[in-house]
């Protein structure tokens, strides 16, 4: 009996290496269970509540509890990008559009059209059915992995096999951003 | 499967994906102004990217190119969201409203 399997028997159960390995596992299982809980509420509050600037906030809400989702995908500077474009921008921007122009005594109450309240949420209901029966009941084929897609392959890959499409979304952001720039200051002297 | 054993489950993030795809669309045809369709539009792009996510991690050869993907997604939707709110800002400057029942110039 070595000093390792001494100071093991020791110890209680969780604070051996296995028992430590098991009880990370069941937090990670439970952090996962309040992130995917997060995601949805997120999704819930983004997509009903009566005022814009609290589904703006529901939609941040959302976009941190996808973040977490992209790390328990084994991807983290994804995570680390979607909270810094997705939380740090998108919905920064959206705040701004609301405050600057979306006065919301002026939206007329009552239903947006046909398809608002149970039609729309049949619509919906049955397209996430409809997904989740074709996702559940397909079988995917798993092929063997090649490599565990480093942030260091990331930035090769980005620069090497994938810099013509890199330089091309450049662009396009740049195009974007000018357009929106310029479409946003079109009359505004009046 | 275990309820804790959930994350290493291709299902789980299909799902997932599924219902903020379901969200996207119920918020898309029960909204009234164009912020909130633009809002519903991001929880439908996220909900794809989510799904490119989940297949790279657990069928993909080569991981890395998902993750590529995701990230010329982000590019696409930041562009999409800046455009978007600029038209919304030009259609409230010659409307002065962002209710979609206003804007009908174009229907025949």
């Amino acid at each position: 009996m070595n000093i390792m399997d001494q100071v093991n028997s020791l110890l209680p159960g969780f604070l051996t290496a296995d028992g430590f390995a098991g009880v990370a596992d069941e937090a990670a299982g439970i952090v996962f269970l309040i992130m995917l809980a997060t995601t949805i509420i997120g999704g819930i509050i983004a997509c009903n509540s009566k005022r814009l600037v609290r589904a703006v906030t529901g939609l941040a809400l959302c976009f941190v509890g996808v973040a977490a989702i992209y790390y328990y995908l084994n991807s983290p500077f994804v995570a680390m990008m979607q909270m810094l474009i997705y939380v740090g921008a998108v919905c920064i921007t959206i705040a701004f559009a609301i405050m600057l122009a979306a006065p919301e005594d002026k939206v007329k109450p009552g239903p947006s059209g046909p398809l608002s309240g149970p039609l729309g949420l049949i619509t919906a209901g049955l397209a996430t059915i409809g997904m989740i029966g074709l996702a559940v009941k397909t079988v995917f084929p798993v092929m063997p992995k090649i490599n565990m897609g480093s942030v260091q392959l990331i930035g090769v890959k980005l620069l090497t096999n994938y810099s013509m499409v890199f330089e091309l979304v450049s662009i396009v952001l740049l195009i974007a951003i000018l357009g929106s720039l310029v479409i946003a200051r079109h009359g505004r002297s009046k | 499967m275990s309820l804790l054993n959930l994350h290493n489950d291709l299902n789980t993030y299909l799902v997932l994906a599924a219902i903020l795809f379901g969200m996207g669309i119920y918020g898309l045809v029960t909204r009234k102004t164009l912020v909130g369709m633009l809002i519903a539009s991001e929880l439908v792009l996220v909900a794809s990217s989510i799904n490119i996510m989940a297949f790279n991690r657990f069928t993909a050869p080569d991981p890395s190119i998902g993750q590529i993907f995701a990230l010329f997604i982000m590019a696409i939707a930041a562009a999409e969201a800046a455009i978007g709110l600029s038209i919304t800002i030009a259609v409230y400057r010659n409307y002065k409203s962002v209710d979609i029942e206003d804007i009908v110039d174009l229907q025949g």
